[in-house]
């Protein structure tokens, strides 16, 4: 698993628009990777350069170690589906998945059994002759899928591929992307907005924000052990309070939060000291939601490891979403009297009566583990 | 009151808005056309006067080998400069359809100048440019010269007459191509430039075949016009370049013979006629896209 494509100090500007801003990375061989990031961050256009339809304004781009920044699209081991899929409309099935070998000079007879080959992996055997404009979007992005692996490229580049599709389709053609991937070993690199998406398919992801690189990581790092309050924000939802180290052992830290007028037990340490500005940040579903009744006195549990960490707050709202209710919930605060902060808090319906459990008004505890919450320096 | 103007309820009331143009276009197009229409069927009965005696004769004089011949001939001169302004537009209309936005509004005003200045004006301008000691000429000793390249004697022949067709002729072929170009999906030819074509197959095998509907009506809306030209020919040509608008104009003014020229005319209106509807024709069996 070597490196298969490396982006060394790339930069693209459109006129003042700096749309990538010296952005390196490397993409190893066999990788599903994800260009993940809001619209408008230059996802496509760092795909497009890879492709070689936008020349880099700085900076180059390797492709099994050779320079290709300025080789012209058809002199590139790669092939692209594109988000409008881009099928030749005048051209049936089956002569769109022949184009590109055409153009190659593969003969005839190969050509057509290639062609097939390709069309029974994206399961459209029988539809060779159809035409385009008889096809649904999810063929169509099959087609598109085809005419480009037919190739055998060395990467496969994909530009939202799902996005035009409707839900239900996006997740079926979700696992058979995936499917596909495993079977052909290419690798894929792909561009969405669509963090699930990413979630799902990648083995790797890079995060982008305005140009520039936030992070690359696999999905579970990206999720459980995001770089900065943006990543952390962009991927699922996430509670951030910002706070200071009291005290710092090696395997242990002790996190003062006074939006919560509490410290916090973290379980590792956190390399820093107290005069950094750090922020605690916690995925509701890591939180767990206790009755409070009238007491004041936090709970004392069976069990506890040490380093549990309680809150007192009351319950705003709740969204009853089946599978999970979510709360919206106010914290006390160091200040009584004064409105803390909010939480939110997901909470799995493990059986039929767990959303009867709370109700709208009610006073509880919220509760994490020191293995729970994650620390961002930015 | 207040719903006078409402077409829901007052159809009829609207409908009169229709009147004015109707009237225009009985008055000025179907009335006309309609007398010479009859003319065509008509004689000679004194130096002015046409007797409608719904005689074939006129057709059957416009059916002449010495008129089908300048009518072949008319319909060669519009093909070929039809084919010719073809092949030269059609790399303008694709450049004019990637160029930058701002650029793209001056480029197409560019191409529609010509329409804006008299065609007599633009005629003679070619004349003051082609003739022996035209600009052409002069260029090219000053040039060339040396080499022995002589002026070229290109006034008063076919090469003249096809020049000046085509000139004038090349907007009508510019934009509608442009239109069709200027709809066609990038990513089209991105996808085709992905998938191993080079530019010029990529122009081939894509851009040319998804933009036959632009072709076909821009051959169509440029053949017309040059087949009934009437101007280049005359200013341009020499005594073999007649086109078969040049025959119709005898025959109304030199020949005094309305009844024949009406003929005439009516047999290129056929012809054009004919065309339209085969293009029709076949726009109606490509499916809609
Ligand atoms: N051809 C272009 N000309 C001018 N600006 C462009 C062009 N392509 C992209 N941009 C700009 O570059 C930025 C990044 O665009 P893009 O890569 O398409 O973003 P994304 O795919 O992440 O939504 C945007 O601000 C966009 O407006
Ligand atoms: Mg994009």
């Amino acid at each position: 698993m070597g490196t298969i494509i490396e982006f060394r100090n790339i930069t693209k500007r459109f006129g003042p628009v700096v749309a990538v801003d010296d952005v390196s990375l490397t993409i190893n061989e066999g990788e599903f990777f994800a260009l993940l990031g809001p619209s408008g961050c230059g996802k496509t256009t760092l795909l497009r350069m890879l492709a070689g339809f936008e020349l880099p304004t700085r900076g180059q781009i390797f492709i099994d170690g050779k320079d290709i920044s300025r080789a012209p699209p058809n002199r590139r081991p790669v092939n692209m589906v594109f988000q409008s899929y881009a099928v030749f409309p005048h051209l049936s099935v089956l002569k769109n998945i022949e184009y590109g070998l055409r153009m190659d000079g593969v003969p005839a007879a190969e050509r057509r059994a290639r062609a097939e080959a390709a069309l029974s992996l994206v399961q459209l055997e029988g539809y060779g002759e159809r035409m385009p404009d008889q096809l649904s979007g999810g063929q169509r992005q099959r087609v598109a899928l085809a005419r480009a692996v037919v190739k055998r490229p060395r990467v496969l580049l994909l530009d939202e591929p799902l996005s035009a599709l409707d839900a239900k389709l996006r997740e079926e053609l979700r696992f058979e992307m995936s499917a596909l991937q495993d079977k052909l070993g290419i690798t894929f690199v792909m561009v969405t907005h669509d963090q699930d998406e990413a979630l799902v398919l990648a083995t790797r992801c890079a995060v982008m924000n305005k140009g520039s690189l936030m992070q690359v990581a696999t999905p579970a790092d990206l999720y459980e052990f995001p770089a900065s309050r943006l990543v952390a924000d962009f991927i699922g939802s996430v509670n951030l309070f910002a706070g200071n180290v009291r005290s710092e052992e090696a395997n242990h830290a002790i996190i003062d939060l006074p939006e919560l007028g509490i410290s916090a037990w973290l379980d590792h340490g956190t390399g820093t000291s107290e005069t950094v500005q750090l922020w605690l940040a916690l995925r509701p579903e890591k939180v767990e939601l206790m009755k409070r009744g009238t007491t004041d006195r936090p709970p004392v549990m069976e069990g506890t490891p040490p380093g549990y960490n309680v809150a007192a707050g009351t319950i705003l709202d709740i969204a009853y979403l089946g599978s999970e209710s979510v709360y919206d919930i106010r914290l006390d605060g160091p200040e009584t009297g004064k409105e803390g902060k909010r939480i939110r808090v997901i909470r799995p319906n493990l059986t039929r009566w767990d959303q009867e459990d709370f109700t709208w008004d009610e006073p509880v505890w919220i509760g994490w583990h020191a293995e729970a919450a994650h620390i961002l320096q930015q | 009151m207040a719903n006078e103007l409402d077409w829901h309820r007052n159809k009829s009331g609207f409908a009169a808005l229709l009147g004015p143009p109707l009237g225009w276009f009985l008055l000025f197009f179907a009335v006309p056309m309609a007398v010479v229409w009859a003319y065509s069927f008509g004689t000679n009965s004194g130096i002015a006067d046409i007797e409608i005696s719904g005689t074939f004769a006129n057709y059957a004089r416009a059916l002449e080998p010495l008129y089908l011949g300048i009518l072949g001939k008319s319909l060669a001169f519009a093909a070929l400069a039809t084919l010719i302004c073809l092949i030269v537009a059609f790399p303008v209309a694709l450049a004019i359809s990637f160029a930058p936005p701002q650029l793209k509004t001056w480029l197409l005003i560019g191409v529609m100048l010509p329409f804006w200045t008299n065609l007599l004006i633009r005629t003679y301008a070619l004349i003051a440019i082609l003739r022996d000691e035209g600009l052409l000429n002069m260029a090219l000793t000053s040039a060339f010269g040396w080499a022995g390249v002589g002026p070229l004697a290109i006034m008063n022949s076919n090469m003249a007459v096809m020049i000046g067709l085509v000139y004038v002729h090349l907007p009508f072929m510019v934009l509608p191509l442009y239109a069709a170009l200027d709809r066609l999906d990038r990513s089209l030819i991105e996808a085709a430039l992905d998938l191993g074509a080079g530019h010029v197959r990529a122009i081939f095998t894509i851009v040319v075949p998804l933009a036959v509907p632009g072709i076909l009506s821009g051959l169509l809306l440029t053949f017309i016009p040059v087949l009934g030209s009437y101007l280049a020919p005359d200013l341009l040509g020499g005594p073999d370049s007649q086109m078969i608008a040049n025959v119709i104009e005898r025959q109304f003014k030199r020949a005094n013979d309305w009844p024949f020229g009406a003929a005439l005319a009516f047999l290129l209106m056929y012809l054009t006629l004919f065309g339209i509807a085969a293009q029709a024709m076949m726009q109606r069996k490509r499916p809609v896209d």
